[in-house]
Protein backbone atom coordinates (compact mmCIF):
# COMPACT_ATOMS: atom_id res chain seq x y z
CA UNK A 1 0.00 0.00 0.00
CA UNK A 2 1.16 3.43 -0.94
CA UNK A 3 -0.11 6.60 0.29
CA UNK A 4 0.20 10.02 -1.78
CA UNK A 5 1.20 12.98 0.52
CA UNK A 6 0.55 16.06 -1.10
CA UNK A 7 3.62 17.73 -0.15
CA UNK A 8 5.84 14.55 -1.05
CA UNK A 9 4.20 12.76 -3.27
CA UNK A 10 3.86 8.84 -3.45
CA UNK A 11 5.52 7.10 -0.47
CA UNK A 12 5.41 3.97 1.12
CA UNK A 13 3.16 3.39 3.71
CA UNK A 14 5.60 2.72 6.40
CA UNK A 15 6.44 6.20 6.31
CA UNK A 16 3.12 7.10 7.79
CA UNK A 17 0.76 6.22 11.16
CA UNK A 18 -2.65 5.84 10.79
CA UNK A 19 -4.52 7.59 13.51
CA UNK A 20 -7.87 6.61 13.46
CA UNK A 21 -10.97 8.06 11.83
CA UNK A 22 -11.22 11.66 10.86
CA UNK A 23 -14.73 12.09 13.00
CA UNK A 24 -12.42 12.69 15.89
CA UNK A 25 -11.11 15.96 14.44
CA UNK A 26 -14.82 17.36 14.66
CA UNK A 27 -14.96 17.48 18.71
CA UNK A 28 -18.24 18.26 20.67
CA UNK A 29 -18.45 21.51 23.16
CA UNK A 30 -16.76 21.34 26.27
CA UNK A 31 -20.40 21.04 27.71
CA UNK A 32 -21.62 18.97 25.33
CA UNK A 33 -22.11 16.08 27.69
CA UNK A 34 -21.04 12.63 28.87
CA UNK A 35 -22.87 11.03 25.42
CA UNK A 36 -21.50 13.06 22.92
CA UNK A 37 -17.70 12.87 24.51
CA UNK A 38 -18.48 9.13 24.44
CA UNK A 39 -19.63 8.99 21.27
CA UNK A 40 -16.70 11.07 19.64
CA UNK A 41 -14.06 9.26 21.64
CA UNK A 42 -14.97 5.69 21.48
CA UNK A 43 -17.45 4.74 18.91
CA UNK A 44 -16.67 4.36 15.54
CA UNK A 45 -18.68 3.93 12.26
CA UNK A 46 -16.13 1.40 11.20
CA UNK A 47 -17.78 1.04 7.47
CA UNK A 48 -16.27 -1.75 5.26
CA UNK A 49 -16.00 -0.12 2.26
CA UNK A 50 -15.29 3.90 1.75
CA UNK A 51 -13.58 5.61 4.89
CA UNK A 52 -11.71 8.89 6.14
CA UNK A 53 -9.18 8.27 8.40
CA UNK A 54 -6.14 10.49 9.63
CA UNK A 55 -2.49 9.67 9.26
CA UNK A 56 0.34 11.41 10.26
CA UNK A 57 3.20 11.38 7.89
CA UNK A 58 5.70 10.69 10.55
CA UNK A 59 8.93 9.54 8.37
CA UNK A 60 8.15 12.64 6.06
CA UNK A 61 6.93 16.30 6.11
CA UNK A 62 5.25 15.60 9.63
CA UNK A 63 1.36 16.54 8.09
CA UNK A 64 -1.70 15.76 9.16
CA UNK A 65 -3.59 13.81 6.13
CA UNK A 66 -7.06 12.76 5.71
CA UNK A 67 -6.90 9.73 3.61
CA UNK A 68 -10.14 8.51 1.44
CA UNK A 69 -9.39 4.58 1.40
CA UNK A 70 -11.96 1.14 0.88
CA UNK A 71 -11.45 -1.15 3.24
CA UNK A 72 -12.35 -3.82 1.34
CA UNK A 73 -9.85 -3.33 -1.05
CA UNK A 74 -6.99 -1.18 -0.06
CA UNK A 75 -7.26 1.13 -2.77
CA UNK A 76 -6.36 4.89 -1.87
CA UNK A 77 -9.13 7.14 -3.31
CA UNK A 78 -7.68 10.84 -2.23
CA UNK A 79 -5.41 12.01 0.31
CA UNK A 80 -5.72 15.76 1.89
CA UNK A 81 -3.94 17.88 4.55
CA UNK A 82 -5.99 18.67 7.61
CA UNK A 83 -4.33 22.06 7.04
CA UNK A 84 -5.38 22.82 3.73
CA UNK A 85 -9.30 21.68 5.01
CA UNK A 86 -11.17 24.89 4.80
CA UNK A 87 -11.71 26.23 8.55
CA UNK A 88 -8.39 24.87 9.75
CA UNK A 89 -6.77 26.20 12.31
CA UNK A 90 -3.33 27.73 10.79
CA UNK B 1 -23.81 -40.58 16.62
CA UNK B 2 -21.08 -41.13 19.30
CA UNK B 3 -18.03 -41.16 18.34
CA UNK B 4 -15.66 -44.13 20.47
CA UNK B 5 -12.32 -46.54 19.56
CA UNK B 6 -14.85 -49.21 19.27
CA UNK B 7 -16.76 -47.29 16.57
CA UNK B 8 -13.42 -46.57 14.61
CA UNK B 9 -12.82 -50.57 14.64
CA UNK B 10 -16.41 -51.52 13.68
CA UNK B 11 -16.67 -49.09 11.29
CA UNK B 12 -13.28 -50.06 10.04
CA UNK B 13 -14.14 -53.89 9.54
CA UNK B 14 -17.37 -53.58 8.01
CA UNK B 15 -16.30 -50.49 5.33
CA UNK B 16 -16.51 -47.43 6.97
CA UNK B 17 -20.46 -47.09 5.54
CA UNK B 18 -21.96 -45.74 8.79
CA UNK B 19 -20.73 -42.90 8.88
CA UNK B 20 -23.13 -40.13 7.89
CA UNK B 21 -22.92 -36.28 7.92
CA UNK B 22 -22.24 -35.38 11.20
CA UNK B 23 -24.84 -32.30 11.02
CA UNK B 24 -28.44 -31.76 9.36
CA UNK B 25 -29.09 -29.10 6.57
CA UNK B 26 -32.46 -27.77 7.76
CA UNK B 27 -34.11 -25.18 6.09
CA UNK B 28 -35.27 -21.73 8.48
CA UNK B 29 -37.84 -21.67 9.99
CA UNK B 30 -40.31 -18.90 10.11
CA UNK B 31 -39.78 -18.17 13.80
CA UNK B 32 -37.42 -19.41 16.90
CA UNK B 33 -37.21 -18.37 20.33
CA UNK B 34 -32.94 -17.84 19.52
CA UNK B 35 -31.54 -16.57 16.66
CA UNK B 36 -27.64 -16.43 17.11
CA UNK B 37 -25.79 -14.76 14.30
CA UNK B 38 -22.69 -15.87 13.18
CA UNK B 39 -21.17 -19.56 12.89
CA UNK B 40 -17.86 -19.33 13.87
CA UNK B 41 -16.28 -20.66 16.99
CA UNK B 42 -18.09 -18.10 18.92
CA UNK B 43 -21.48 -18.52 17.62
CA UNK B 44 -21.47 -22.44 17.98
CA UNK B 45 -20.27 -22.65 21.01
CA UNK B 46 -23.09 -20.13 22.56
CA UNK B 47 -26.09 -22.08 20.63
CA UNK B 48 -24.47 -25.34 22.32
CA UNK B 49 -24.31 -24.38 25.34
CA UNK B 50 -28.13 -22.49 25.31
CA UNK B 51 -29.26 -25.82 24.49
CA UNK B 52 -27.21 -28.11 26.71
CA UNK B 53 -26.25 -26.33 29.75
CA UNK B 54 -28.87 -23.90 29.74
CA UNK B 55 -31.74 -26.23 28.18
CA UNK B 56 -33.44 -23.73 26.04
CA UNK B 57 -35.03 -24.78 22.73
CA UNK B 58 -36.08 -23.61 19.11
CA UNK B 59 -32.60 -21.86 18.64
CA UNK B 60 -30.94 -21.39 15.29
CA UNK B 61 -27.76 -20.80 13.97
CA UNK B 62 -27.53 -18.24 10.69
CA UNK B 63 -24.00 -18.00 8.59
CA UNK B 64 -23.85 -16.04 5.77
CA UNK B 65 -21.12 -18.39 4.15
CA UNK B 66 -19.75 -21.82 5.60
CA UNK B 67 -19.74 -23.07 9.14
CA UNK B 68 -16.42 -22.29 10.88
CA UNK B 69 -15.60 -20.12 7.70
CA UNK B 70 -14.28 -17.08 9.38
CA UNK B 71 -11.77 -16.19 12.09
CA UNK B 72 -12.15 -19.89 14.19
CA UNK B 73 -10.13 -21.18 10.61
CA UNK B 74 -7.75 -17.94 11.07
CA UNK B 75 -6.07 -18.02 14.19
CA UNK B 76 -2.38 -19.48 15.51
CA UNK B 77 -4.38 -22.06 17.54
CA UNK B 78 -3.73 -20.74 21.33
CA UNK B 79 -5.19 -21.28 24.41
CA UNK B 80 -3.80 -19.84 27.88
CA UNK B 81 -5.14 -17.65 30.60
CA UNK B 82 -2.11 -15.55 30.99
CA UNK B 83 -3.84 -12.13 31.93
CA UNK B 84 -3.61 -9.82 34.98
CA UNK B 85 -6.67 -7.88 35.35
CA UNK B 86 -9.76 -8.81 37.53
CA UNK B 87 -11.76 -8.11 34.63
CA UNK B 88 -10.04 -10.43 32.38
CA UNK B 89 -8.19 -13.31 34.16
CA UNK B 90 -11.34 -15.12 35.63
CA UNK B 91 -13.06 -15.02 32.47
CA UNK B 92 -10.25 -16.55 30.71
CA UNK B 93 -9.39 -19.08 33.24
CA UNK B 94 -13.16 -20.18 33.81
CA UNK B 95 -12.32 -20.92 28.73
CA UNK B 96 -8.72 -22.87 29.86
CA UNK B 97 -11.20 -24.95 32.32
CA UNK B 98 -13.97 -25.33 29.79
CA UNK B 99 -11.05 -26.27 27.35
CA UNK B 100 -9.80 -28.76 29.34
CA UNK B 101 -12.84 -30.90 29.68
CA UNK B 102 -14.31 -29.96 26.22
CA UNK B 103 -13.64 -33.16 23.83
CA UNK B 104 -15.38 -35.13 26.56
CA UNK B 105 -17.98 -32.90 26.54
CA UNK B 106 -19.11 -32.76 22.95
CA UNK B 107 -17.60 -36.03 21.85
CA UNK B 108 -15.17 -34.65 19.56
CA UNK B 109 -11.67 -34.72 18.92
CA UNK B 110 -10.30 -31.22 19.07
CA UNK B 111 -6.40 -32.41 19.70
CA UNK B 112 -6.43 -29.74 23.28
CA UNK B 113 -2.79 -30.10 23.89
CA UNK B 114 -1.36 -28.60 26.61
CA UNK B 115 2.10 -28.24 25.49
CA UNK B 116 2.83 -24.86 27.68
CA UNK B 117 3.02 -21.10 26.88
CA UNK B 118 6.24 -19.01 27.54
CA UNK B 119 6.40 -15.35 27.79
CA UNK B 120 10.18 -14.02 27.27
CA UNK B 121 11.56 -11.49 29.90
CA UNK B 122 14.39 -9.30 28.75
CA UNK B 123 14.65 -6.47 31.38
CA UNK B 124 14.63 -6.02 35.24
CA UNK B 125 10.91 -4.30 34.60
CA UNK B 126 9.59 -7.09 32.27
CA UNK B 127 10.52 -9.57 35.01
CA UNK B 128 8.42 -7.41 37.71
CA UNK B 129 5.93 -7.09 35.29
CA UNK B 130 6.29 -10.69 34.64
CA UNK B 131 5.86 -11.65 38.39
CA UNK B 132 2.92 -9.41 38.91
CA UNK B 133 1.22 -10.58 36.05
CA UNK B 134 2.15 -14.70 37.40
CA UNK B 135 0.44 -13.87 40.88
CA UNK B 136 -2.32 -12.42 39.10
CA UNK B 137 -3.27 -15.48 37.60
CA UNK B 138 -2.50 -18.20 40.78
CA UNK B 139 -4.60 -15.67 42.62
CA UNK B 140 -7.14 -16.32 39.96
CA UNK B 141 -6.65 -20.62 39.90
CA UNK B 142 -4.87 -20.55 37.01
CA UNK B 143 -0.98 -21.43 37.27
CA UNK B 144 2.19 -19.74 36.10
CA UNK B 145 5.77 -20.31 36.89
CA UNK B 146 8.41 -17.80 36.47
CA UNK B 147 11.60 -19.57 34.53
CA UNK B 148 15.20 -17.82 35.15
CA UNK B 149 17.41 -17.48 31.88
CA UNK B 150 18.44 -21.41 32.69
CA UNK B 151 14.77 -22.71 32.80
CA UNK B 152 14.50 -21.41 29.41
CA UNK B 153 17.72 -22.87 28.54
CA UNK B 154 16.60 -26.27 29.40
CA UNK B 155 13.36 -26.00 27.33
CA UNK B 156 14.59 -23.90 24.30
CA UNK B 157 18.57 -24.36 24.63
CA UNK B 158 18.69 -22.90 20.34
CA UNK B 159 16.74 -19.63 21.08
CA UNK B 160 19.15 -16.40 20.39
CA UNK B 161 19.63 -15.81 24.19
CA UNK B 162 22.65 -13.23 23.77
CA UNK B 163 20.96 -10.60 21.32
CA UNK B 164 22.59 -7.36 21.87
CA UNK B 165 19.09 -5.51 22.39
CA UNK B 166 16.85 -8.43 23.82
CA UNK B 167 18.78 -10.85 25.69
CA UNK B 168 16.38 -13.54 27.39
CA UNK B 169 16.97 -13.12 31.01
CA UNK B 170 13.51 -15.41 31.84
CA UNK B 171 10.04 -16.38 30.92
CA UNK B 172 6.65 -16.82 32.66
CA UNK B 173 5.53 -20.16 31.93
CA UNK B 174 2.21 -21.65 31.94
CA UNK B 175 2.14 -24.76 31.52
CA UNK B 176 -1.63 -25.83 30.99
CA UNK B 177 -1.46 -23.59 28.10
CA UNK B 178 -0.93 -24.79 24.70
CA UNK B 179 -2.89 -25.36 21.78
CA UNK B 180 -6.27 -26.34 19.54
CA UNK B 181 -6.93 -27.67 16.39
CA UNK B 182 -9.14 -25.16 15.64
CA UNK B 183 -11.26 -25.77 12.75
CA UNK B 184 -12.67 -29.06 15.07
CA UNK B 185 -13.52 -26.49 17.90
CA UNK B 186 -16.20 -25.44 14.92
CA UNK B 187 -17.08 -29.08 13.81
CA UNK B 188 -17.09 -30.28 17.30
CA UNK B 189 -19.50 -27.11 18.98
CA UNK B 190 -21.74 -27.65 15.24
CA UNK B 191 -21.87 -31.31 16.05
CA UNK B 192 -23.03 -30.82 19.59
CA UNK B 193 -25.61 -28.05 18.68
CA UNK B 194 -27.00 -29.96 16.15
CA UNK B 195 -27.70 -32.94 18.24
CA UNK B 196 -28.83 -30.89 20.89
CA UNK B 197 -31.98 -29.82 18.12
CA UNK B 198 -30.10 -26.40 17.28
CA UNK B 199 -30.76 -25.71 13.46
CA UNK B 200 -27.15 -24.36 11.52
CA UNK B 201 -28.45 -22.33 8.30
CA UNK B 202 -25.74 -21.77 6.18
CA UNK B 203 -25.82 -19.72 3.17
CA UNK B 204 -27.62 -17.21 5.37
CA UNK B 205 -26.37 -13.77 5.39
CA UNK B 206 -28.27 -11.18 7.94
CA UNK B 207 -29.44 -8.32 5.68
CA UNK B 208 -31.36 -6.34 7.76
CA UNK B 209 -32.67 -6.18 11.45
CA UNK B 210 -36.65 -5.52 12.01
CA UNK B 211 -36.77 -3.76 15.10
CA UNK B 212 -40.19 -2.29 16.37
CA UNK B 213 -40.61 0.04 19.62
CA UNK B 214 -37.20 -0.46 20.36
CA UNK B 215 -37.44 -4.03 20.37
CA UNK B 216 -36.42 -6.35 17.76
CA UNK B 217 -38.73 -8.56 16.26
CA UNK B 218 -36.18 -11.06 14.01
CA UNK B 219 -34.14 -10.74 11.08
CA UNK B 220 -34.19 -9.97 7.17
CA UNK B 221 -31.95 -12.62 5.47
CA UNK B 222 -30.61 -13.86 2.36
CA UNK B 223 -32.95 -16.79 2.47
CA UNK B 224 -35.76 -14.56 3.73
CA UNK B 225 -37.48 -13.14 7.42
CA UNK B 226 -36.60 -14.86 10.21
CA UNK B 227 -38.54 -14.18 13.31
CA UNK B 228 -37.22 -14.26 17.07
CA UNK B 229 -37.91 -13.55 20.40
CA UNK B 230 -34.00 -12.93 21.12
CA UNK B 231 -30.93 -12.50 18.86
CA UNK B 232 -27.27 -12.88 19.58
CA UNK B 233 -24.64 -11.42 17.18
CA UNK B 234 -21.30 -12.91 17.25
CA UNK B 235 -19.63 -12.34 14.41
CA UNK B 236 -16.36 -10.93 16.24
CA UNK B 237 -14.86 -9.22 12.45
CA UNK B 238 -17.91 -8.14 10.71
CA UNK B 239 -19.55 -6.31 13.79
CA UNK B 240 -19.31 -3.23 12.50
CA UNK B 241 -20.87 -3.77 9.15
CA UNK B 242 -23.82 -6.78 11.28
CA UNK B 243 -24.24 -4.41 13.92
CA UNK B 244 -25.22 -1.50 11.32
CA UNK B 245 -28.59 -3.06 10.70
CA UNK B 246 -29.41 -2.14 14.09
CA UNK B 247 -28.39 1.83 13.80
CA UNK B 248 -25.50 0.91 16.18
CA UNK B 249 -22.04 2.31 16.67
CA UNK B 250 -19.79 0.23 18.22
CA UNK B 251 -16.45 1.36 20.32
CA UNK B 252 -14.67 -1.19 18.08
CA UNK B 253 -12.60 -0.67 14.48
CA UNK B 254 -11.55 -3.29 12.16
CA UNK B 255 -7.98 -4.63 11.77
CA UNK B 256 -6.12 -6.94 10.09
CA UNK B 257 -3.88 -9.39 11.59
CA UNK B 258 -1.79 -11.90 9.49
CA UNK B 259 -0.19 -15.11 10.55
CA UNK B 260 2.10 -17.57 8.73
CA UNK B 261 2.78 -21.55 8.52
CA UNK B 262 6.29 -22.35 7.25
CA UNK B 263 6.86 -26.07 5.06
CA UNK B 264 6.75 -28.94 7.39
CA UNK B 265 10.30 -29.50 10.05
CA UNK B 266 11.00 -32.32 12.53
CA UNK B 267 10.13 -31.28 15.94
CA UNK B 268 11.43 -28.41 17.49
CA UNK B 269 9.30 -26.50 19.33
CA UNK B 270 6.94 -28.62 21.79
CA UNK B 271 5.09 -25.36 23.02
CA UNK B 272 4.68 -21.94 22.15
CA UNK B 273 6.80 -19.25 22.57
CA UNK B 274 6.21 -15.59 22.77
CA UNK B 275 8.44 -12.20 22.05
CA UNK B 276 6.96 -9.48 23.08
CA UNK B 277 9.13 -7.18 22.78
CA UNK B 278 10.09 -8.40 19.04
CA UNK B 279 6.58 -8.81 17.83
CA UNK B 280 6.54 -12.60 17.25
CA UNK B 281 5.14 -15.40 18.16
CA UNK B 282 5.42 -19.47 17.78
CA UNK B 283 4.23 -22.62 17.78
CA UNK B 284 4.79 -25.70 15.67
CA UNK B 285 2.02 -27.96 14.52
CA UNK B 286 1.14 -31.33 14.79
CA UNK B 287 2.07 -31.39 11.13
CA UNK B 288 5.18 -29.68 12.03
CA UNK B 289 5.05 -26.29 10.21
CA UNK B 290 5.87 -23.70 12.34
CA UNK B 291 2.72 -21.38 13.45
CA UNK B 292 3.71 -17.80 13.57
CA UNK B 293 2.44 -14.20 13.75
CA UNK B 294 2.83 -10.70 15.30
CA UNK B 295 1.55 -7.67 15.26
CA UNK B 296 -1.71 -6.66 13.15
CA UNK B 297 -1.28 -4.26 10.47
CA UNK B 298 -1.66 -1.07 11.92
CA UNK B 299 -5.04 0.20 9.69
CA UNK B 300 -8.46 -0.62 9.56
CA UNK B 301 -9.46 -3.01 7.07
CA UNK B 302 -12.31 -5.59 6.04
CA UNK B 303 -9.37 -7.27 3.38
CA UNK B 304 -8.91 -10.67 4.92
CA UNK B 305 -5.34 -9.55 3.57
CA UNK B 306 -2.34 -7.88 4.84
CA UNK B 307 0.71 -5.77 3.77
CA UNK B 308 4.30 -6.68 3.01
CA UNK B 309 5.65 -4.62 5.73
CA UNK B 310 4.12 -6.66 8.80
CA UNK B 311 5.19 -9.99 6.83
CA UNK B 312 8.78 -8.49 6.87
CA UNK B 313 8.82 -7.43 10.68
CA UNK B 314 7.47 -10.58 11.32
CA UNK B 315 10.52 -12.37 10.09
CA UNK B 316 12.71 -10.28 11.61
CA UNK B 317 11.39 -10.86 15.01
CA UNK B 318 11.64 -14.33 13.94
CA UNK B 319 14.93 -14.35 13.06
CA UNK B 320 15.85 -12.43 16.14
CA UNK B 321 14.49 -14.83 18.67
CA UNK B 322 15.58 -17.65 16.60
CA UNK B 323 17.90 -17.54 13.62
CA UNK B 324 17.10 -20.99 12.82
CA UNK B 325 13.69 -20.25 11.23
CA UNK B 326 15.78 -18.55 8.47
CA UNK B 327 16.47 -21.82 7.06
CA UNK B 328 12.88 -22.77 6.88
CA UNK B 329 10.63 -21.83 4.07
CA UNK B 330 7.60 -19.42 4.50
CA UNK B 331 4.46 -21.97 3.05
CA UNK B 332 1.60 -20.02 3.92
CA UNK B 333 0.68 -16.31 4.85
CA UNK B 334 -2.88 -15.23 5.46
CA UNK B 335 -5.50 -12.22 7.55
CA UNK B 336 -8.13 -12.56 9.42
CA UNK B 337 -10.27 -9.04 10.27
CA UNK B 338 -10.33 -8.58 14.12
CA UNK B 339 -12.75 -6.63 16.01
CA UNK B 340 -10.10 -4.09 18.11
CA UNK B 341 -11.41 -2.63 20.86
CA UNK B 342 -11.13 0.59 22.14
CA UNK B 343 -9.28 -0.99 25.33
CA UNK B 344 -8.21 -4.13 24.01
CA UNK B 345 -11.13 -6.14 26.20
CA UNK B 346 -14.28 -8.35 24.60
CA UNK B 347 -18.15 -6.93 25.08
CA UNK B 348 -20.77 -9.63 26.05
CA UNK B 349 -23.76 -7.39 26.96
CA UNK B 350 -27.43 -6.61 26.33
CA UNK B 351 -27.75 -3.66 23.20
CA UNK B 352 -30.42 -0.62 24.17
CA UNK B 353 -32.48 -2.43 21.69
CA UNK B 354 -34.19 -4.95 23.74
CA UNK B 355 -34.32 -9.17 22.59
CA UNK B 356 -30.92 -7.69 20.83
CA UNK B 357 -27.80 -9.22 22.39
CA UNK B 358 -24.05 -8.67 21.48
CA UNK B 359 -20.65 -10.72 21.59
CA UNK B 360 -18.00 -8.85 19.59
CA UNK B 361 -14.86 -6.80 19.92
CA UNK B 362 -12.45 -10.35 20.90
CA UNK B 363 -9.53 -8.53 19.01
CA UNK B 364 -6.80 -10.78 18.52
CA UNK B 365 -7.76 -13.42 21.49
CA UNK B 366 -10.90 -14.88 20.54
CA UNK B 367 -9.72 -18.06 19.83
CA UNK B 368 -8.43 -19.04 23.25
CA UNK B 369 -11.77 -17.42 24.49
CA UNK B 370 -14.61 -19.44 22.80
CA UNK B 371 -15.40 -21.72 24.83
CA UNK B 372 -16.24 -18.74 28.14
CA UNK B 373 -17.39 -16.64 25.56
CA UNK B 374 -20.02 -19.29 24.09
CA UNK B 375 -21.11 -20.23 27.61
CA UNK B 376 -21.10 -16.09 28.74
CA UNK B 377 -23.31 -15.08 26.30
CA UNK B 378 -25.31 -18.71 26.78
CA UNK B 379 -25.68 -17.34 30.16
CA UNK B 380 -26.55 -13.71 29.12
CA UNK B 381 -29.28 -15.18 26.48
CA UNK B 382 -31.16 -17.43 28.52
CA UNK B 383 -30.78 -15.33 31.96
CA UNK B 384 -30.88 -11.78 31.08
CA UNK B 385 -28.20 -11.52 33.70
CA UNK B 386 -24.12 -11.61 32.71
CA UNK B 387 -21.98 -14.55 33.91
CA UNK B 388 -20.32 -14.20 36.91
CA UNK B 389 -17.01 -14.08 35.13
CA UNK B 390 -18.21 -11.43 32.43
CA UNK B 391 -20.03 -8.76 34.29
CA UNK B 392 -16.88 -6.24 33.52
CA UNK B 393 -17.81 -7.10 29.36
CA UNK B 394 -20.07 -4.04 29.27
CA UNK B 395 -20.65 -1.17 26.64
CA UNK B 396 -20.71 1.73 29.29
CA UNK B 397 -17.19 0.70 30.25
CA UNK B 398 -16.13 3.63 27.95
CA UNK B 399 -18.85 6.22 29.12
CA UNK B 400 -18.05 5.47 32.75
CA UNK B 401 -14.51 4.86 32.64
CA UNK B 402 -14.00 1.65 33.55
CA UNK B 403 -11.70 0.78 30.48
CA UNK B 404 -10.47 -3.51 30.98
CA UNK B 405 -6.68 -2.01 29.19
CA UNK B 406 -4.36 -4.62 29.66
CA UNK B 407 -1.57 -2.85 27.79
CA UNK B 408 -2.64 0.35 29.22
CA UNK B 409 -2.71 1.71 25.83
CA UNK B 410 -5.49 4.03 25.95
CA UNK B 411 -8.31 4.59 23.50
CA UNK B 412 -6.32 3.50 20.07
CA UNK B 413 -7.43 0.55 18.62
CA UNK B 414 -4.08 -0.37 16.79
CA UNK B 415 -1.94 -0.30 19.75
CA UNK B 416 -3.98 -3.07 21.54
Amino acid sequence: MRLTCPLCGDRDRREFYYSGSEDTLTRPAPDAGDAAWDDMLYLRTNPAGVTKDLWYHESGCGSWLVVTRNTVTHEILATERVADRKGAPK
Amino acid sequence: MRYSGWRIIKEALTGHKGWGPVWRDPAPKSEYDYIIVGGGGHGLATAYYLAKQFRQARIAVLEKSYLGSGNVGRNTTIIRSNYLLPGNEPFYEFSLKLWEGLEQDFNYNAMVSQRGIVNLIHTDAARDAATRRGNAMILNGADAVLLDREGVRAMYPWLNFDDARFPIKGGLLQKRGGTVRHDAVAWGYARGADLAGVDLIQNCEVTGMRIENGRILGVETSRGYIGAKKVGVAVAGSSGRVMAHAGMRLPIESHVLQAFVSEGLKPLIDGVITFGAGHFYVSQSDKGGLVFGGDIDGYNSYAQRGNLPVIEDVAEGGMALMPAIGRARLLRAWGGIMDMSMDGSPIIDKTPIEGLYFNGGWCYGGFKATPASGWCFAHLLATDTPHPTATAYRFDRFLKGAMIDEKGQGAQPNLH
